[in-house]
């Protein structure tokens, strides 16, 4: 219990002190995962939605394997796009390892296939109750992708929310193509990695509480928004 | 309806805040000059980048990058042209890269030593012992837990060859008292901690480590243990992008009189971790 | 415009079998649907009536058989026939936007949608809620609700799935008369029902079903009076105590 009883007193003493290199880190680890989480989005609700609508030969193959993908190894992701970005590798010459941006990068492949299992999940959920209505209305496939997507609008906040806790917790990847380098690409786990190794674990837990704060209050803040919106939409 | 607006008001400004973020992130920061180098979890572990990297900013207003890794993963990167300096601890290794012309330029900044950690209780007994060979034997002896890095790093080369030198032919070992972690130091040193392992630390990362638990030096003070630390420029002619100018300054600050005194200056508790030792 | 297109009813099944799951649910069903008269489908449970409607609505494609109308089915890119189910399907989004939701599927202008679907909401006595979500309509008002973004389309045919199914007296009143008066501005309706009272209110004609199969047609009165197959005579027996 002295263990976490220091973790505590660490994680209070950090917030506390508005230590602006804390500040720094929390801020990268927010812009870094969100940015992934939107991009992700931006790419998977979509194939979700349309997964969820179209029927075509190995559609079944397709669901299960996006299903599989949710649980892809951080690190295998942090390898493959370390290769490709490295000055070695086919994209080497963009110059964006150990950059922000390839975090972002890596990390929007590893929230993907959550962001199009989930949204698929849903769609084909509201899809059951629509698929008479809408066909009877005559909307076309794009179409009704595009209206499941907006009904089922307050359960996809959860579902970005699910990638977007997803990047934030993971190390492997940001570690690899991140470096981990102060003041540059250093985010909340990759700090925590770092203070682990340097034997300061009460250090590593408050940064580890600070972290799951973080993470509680977007998602409690979420999850306001959507009783509200679906106490007043039903 | 004022929560209907409310609600698409804020779908609206998180969507407009993420997206600046994300082209913030996309767009190159403010043209900062910078070099990346390739290091070792010792020197970083240790603090020591932190307490002489502001020295040479403020000298020459270039930041330097560090990734901190084992040193054959601190080269493999420096092969790979991901940085335009590598900083590492592994002689023979190190003339090998240069040899095959991945680097160019190298030079001896600086050294400290390896020691030999273990618990106190010191099943081997081992403690106060003066040749480190000797040592090793006697925790094979003793199938005494090791804990080894097991990762290419410079520590790991260094306690491969003192094996070696002990004629103890380590990947033949039986049993389950020899473990390889495949961490990093400070990683290893947590490990050794909770295992009740012995262990070859570099002395930069032991001072520093805060969780030591029931470990202490048991044995220090071989010339076998000594530990030479180089620099090198990653080889501009293979890897264009490399910012020659940049890191040739980080390296003749490191070997010059400045950088020398700033590493010899770096303490924690009293204690000097690293010694300069640059020919030029 | 439904002038100027050839007429859309009759209505033609010839021979239609419907199988799924291994099951014959419709097994050689022959039946001419014309324009006019109130036509109701009844009979028990699983005899295939919602399966016939969804069949003539398009929903469904028949095994066997087939189904035809005897004019295009989309005039101008709008279809010519409209359903309403038994669970009504709330979009979540406003009453309005519900409605105009049909509409700009059906190809009218943006600039008309909201003149025409706030008629079909007055029509359906909805018109104060029109600004309200959907979803938190009571069960009365989510069907009101269907009927208004079934009638802004000006259907020529529209068919009913027992509308009033899960209704309370009041809330199915409500309806039938909507459905009366759709009814009086000329639109066809074709309606599944179990309620004989409503029968009696709302029908001119039955198609009575029974395993699949046509049992009997008739005028109402006759049918509900003195049925001449066997199944409708059983029927009501049965149903005649609650009604």
């Amino acid at each position: 219990m002295g263990d976490f009883a220091a973790a505590s007193r660490a994680a209070v003493e950090l917030l506390a002190s508005g230590d602006p290199k804390l500040l720094e880190i929390v801020a990268l680890s927010l812009q870094v995962s969100l940015s992934a989480a939107l991009i992700a989005s931006v790419i998977g609700l979509p194939l979700g939605a349309a997964l969820a609508v179209s029927r075509f030969p190995g559609r079944r193959t397709l669901v299960v394997v996006t299903n599989a993908l949710m649980g892809l190894p951080p690190v295998v992701v942090g390898l493959v796009v370390y290769l490709l970005l490295s000055r070695a590798g086919p994209l080497g010459e963009l110059g964006l390892l150990f950059t922000p941006q390839a975090m972002v990068i890596a990390q929007s492949i590893l929230v993907l296939p959550i962001v199009v299992a989930l949204t698929r999940q849903a769609a084909e959920d509201a899809w059951a109750e629509y698929r008479d209505l809408l066909h009877s209305l005559g909307a076309a496939p794009l179409r009704s992708a595009v209206t499941l997507l907006w009904d089922i609008r307050h359960s996809l906040l959860t579902t970005v929310l699910a990638g977007f806790g997803r990047a934030a917790a993971e190390v492997g990847a940001v570690m690899i193509v991140g470096g981990n380098i102060d003041g540059v690409t250093r985010v909340m786990t990759t700090a925590i990695a770092l203070e682990t190794s340097k034997g300061d674990l009460p250090l590593a837990l408050g940064l580890g509480t600070v972290l799951i704060s973080v993470v509680v209050a977007v998602n409690a803040v979420a999850y306001l928004l959507r009783e509200a919106a679906m106490r007043r939409y039903g | 309806m004022v929560l209907t607006a409310a609600f698409q008001s804020a779908l609206v400004v998180g969507l407009a805040a993420t997206l600046t973020t994300a082209t913030v992130i996309a767009a190159e920061p403010p043209a900062e000059r910078y070099i990346t180098v390739a290091s070792t979890t010792s020197t970083e572990n240790s603090g020591l980048f932190g307490h002489i990297l502001p020295l040479f900013e403020e000298r020459t207003g270039i930041k330097v990058r560090v990734v901190a890794l084992g040193t054959g993963q601190a080269l493999d990167v420096g092969r790979r042209g991901d940085a335009d300096v590598v900083f590492v601890h592994d002689r023979a290794a190190e003339e090998r890269f240069v040899a095959e012309g991945h680097g160019v330029d190298r030079r001896d900044v600086m050294y400290n030593d390896f020691v030999l950690v273990g618990p106190r209780l010191d099943p081997a007994g081992v403690a106060g012992m003066s040749d480190i060979t000797a040592a090793l034997r006697a925790i094979r002896d003793a199938s005494a837990p090791f804990v080894s890095r097991g990762d290419r790093s410079g520590t790991h080369a260094a306690e491969l060859r003192l094996w070696q030198e002990a004629g103890v032919d380590i990947g033949t070992v039986e049993g389950s008292w020899y473990r390889q972690t495949g961490a990093g130091m400070g990683a290893s040193l947590n490990t050794a901690a909770a295992m009740d392992a012995y262990l070859l630390s570099d002395r930069g990362t032991w001072i520093a480590f805060r969780n030591r638990d029931d470990l202490a030096i048991l044995v220090e003070g071989d010339d076998r243990l000594f530990n030479q630390y180089g620099v090198m420029m990653v080889n501009p002619e293979r890897h264009p992008q490399v910012k020659r100018a940049d890191a040739q300054a980080f390296m003749d600050w490191l070997v010059s009189p400045e950088g020398q005194a700033a590493i010899a200056a770096y303490r924690i508790d009293g204690d000097q971790l690293f010694f300069p030792d640059a020919t030029t | 415009m439904p002038g100027i297109a050839p007429p859309l009813l009759p209505l033609t099944l010839r021979d239609v079998v419907f199988e799924a799951g291994g099951k014959r649910i419709l097994d050689g069903v022959s039946l001419t649907i014309d324009p006019g008269p109130r036509t109701l489908v009844m009979g028990p449970n699983g005899s295939g009536k919602s399966v016939l409607l969804r069949l003539c609505h398009g929903l469904l494609l028949p095994s066997a058989g087939t189904v035809g109308f005897s004019g295009p089915e989309y005039v101008n890119g709008r279809r010519r026939h409209a359903m309403v189910f038994q669970r009504p399907v709330m979009l979540r989004r406003s009453v309005l936007a519900n409605v105009t939701y049909g509409l700009a599927l059906a190809g009218v202008a943006i600039s008309e949608r909201t003149k025409i679907a706030g008629e079909a909401l007055a029509r359906a006595g909805i018109a104060h809620l029109a600004l309200q979500p959907a979803r938190v309509l009571s069960g009365g008002e989510q069907q009101r609700l269907a009927l208004a973004r079934a009638w802004a389309l000006r259907p020529e045919l529209l068919l009913l799935d027992e509308p009033t199914a899960n209704l309370d007296p009041a809330a199915t009143m409500a309806i039938e008369s909507v459905i009366q008066a759709m009814h009086e501005a000329g639109t066809k309706v074709v309606m599944v029902t179990h309620n004989l009272g409503q029968a009696h209110r709302l029908g001119d004609e039955v198609v009575f079903l029974d395993g699949g199969r046509v049992a009997e047609r008739a005028p109402v009165d006759v049918l509900l009076r003195s049925p001449a197959s066997r199944e409708a005579a059983r029927f009501l027996e049965a149903e005649l105590p609650w009604s």
